[in-house]
């Protein structure tokens, strides 16, 4: 027999009183390898206004390529200072910062590696169910042939690679823009 | 060929599209563009996992969070998380968050003039147990008003979030509460096209975990996404 799953509905604007108690903006544990970076940035509305009520959760394997979950059964290390998932919630200005490491590739659909990448869930008040994307690391060489990437319209993927920050190495900067034309792709999933 | 099993599409009008125009919210902020479908990779089918350690059991009991009781009618608010297989899921994190008896939530951004409760703070978090049931002790949540239209009344509602075994399985919905007035007039609980699947979100009394002299139960049953058999072709 099959179900079907419950219907979503938006975490409306007082998702802090539930949602705070897991609030990670550090995901980086005690002696946990890899690239330290800060990816910080805003959301913005389809005014260009700054969204004040965002939260933003992500999904990231390690520095080796290695998620922290049953399924990956690859042969690379896990580190216990490191489970590869966020919780931020955006500011009164709309900016969250988050502080990781950039993580290793992870195998893709067509066979090979996929670029670096986290995934982005973005949950607000006025969405009724949750926004999935990605975010991808500049300078990276892997980009080019990324499975995903290359199925987004070239002039789009510049909304999924984060930007270095002139003067601050290791600091990226990642928006989300919810409309308009410089609108982030975000990914169907079916969900 | 590296390929991961999907997990399901949902059945068309059983979830709601982005733009839902009378709730007013979500005009400037659904995306305009197209979603771009993407196959599952082995980055959506694994996913942050919570096990019981990180859930203090008292954690479930909202009227137990302060030294006083919270003023309101005491309910039981429980119920099982499956996946669309009928596979119960155990060992998952359930979070929620709701107003006071009141209809006042307590954040800094609820303006509505009715009281606080210094005894109620309206958070709770559970974690399934091997059959996928969890449990709540709580208040009946009230009803409050909203400024997306003239005599705005959201219908009376409890948040909720769960996280299942994956990136892709995760939820936030809300459950509401069997004959309340308001809810043919909420554009958010009316976002869904699906009639039956809207009315899913709706908890049913409970006379099985309903305690003499102490409080009414409801019961509210949760699905996650089910996995497909195969895995898909790319």
């Amino acid at each position: 027999m099959s179900l079907q799953a419950t219907t979503s509905q938006t975490v409306g604007p007082f998702f802090k009183i539930g949602l705070e108690w897991l609030y990670r903006d550090n995901l980086v544990g005690e002696g946990v390898s890899g690239e330290r970076v800060i990816i910080q940035g805003r959301v913005f509305d389809g005014d260009g206004v700054p969204v004040p009520d965002a939260i933003l959760e992500t999904w990231q394997a390690n520095a080796h390529g290695k998620y922290a979950h049953p399924e990956d059964t690859q042969d690379k290390p896990l580190e216990c200072g490191f489970k590869g998932y966020g919780r931020v919630p955006v500011n009164a200005e709309g900016r969250f910062r988050l502080t990781t490491i950039k993580p290793g590739p992870v195998p893709g659909p067509d066979g090979n590696e996929q670029a670096p990448h986290l995934l982005v869930s973005v949950f607000m008040r006025g969405v009724l169910r949750r926004l999935v994307t990605r975010i991808y690391f500049p300078d990276e060489p892997r980009n080019a042939a990324d499975f995903i990437l290359n199925l987004v319209e070239p002039a789009r993927r510049s909304t999924l690679i984060a930007k270095k920050t002139a003067g601050a190495p290791g600091t990226l900067e990642w928006n989300v823009v919810l409309q308009g034309p410089d609108e982030t792709v975000f990914f169907d999933l079916g969900l | 060929m590296k390929r991961v099993a999907a997990y399901r599409t949902p059945y068309p009008g059983t979830q709601p599209n982005h733009l839902h125009p009378p709730y007013v919210s979500s005009i400037k902020r659904a995306p305009a563009k197209p979603q771009v479908p993407i196959p599952y990779t082995l980055s959506e089918v694994t996913g942050p996992l919570f096990g019981p350690e990180m859930v203090a059991p008292k954690a479930s009991d909202l009227t137990r969070a302060h030294s006083g009781e919270p003023l309101g009618e005491r309910i039981i608010v429980s119920g099982r998380v499956l996946d669309e297989n009928s596979r119960a899921l155990a060992n998952t994190v359930v979070e929620i968050w709701q107003a006071n008896a009141a209809g006042r939530y307590r954040h800094e951004v609820d303006q509505h003039n009715a009281p606080l409760d210094p005894n109620f703070t309206g958070s709770g978090q559970a974690v399934t147990d091997a059959e996928g049931r969890y449990r709540f002790v709580t208040i009946r949540p009230g009803e409050y008003p909203w400024r997306n239209h003239y005599n705005a009344w959201r219908a009376a509602h409890i948040h909720f979030s769960l996280f299942g075994p994956a990136f892709a399985t995760r939820l936030v919905t809300q459950m509401y509460f069997p004959g309340d007035p308001l809810m043919p007039f909420d554009p958010i609980f009316n976002c869904t096209a699906d009639e039956k699947a809207r009315n899913r979100l709706i908890s049913s009394f409970d006379w099985e975990t309903t305690m003499p002299e102490h409080a009414l139960g409801y019961r509210f049953d949760i699905i996650l996404r089910g996995r497909e058999a195969t895995p898909m072709e790319v």
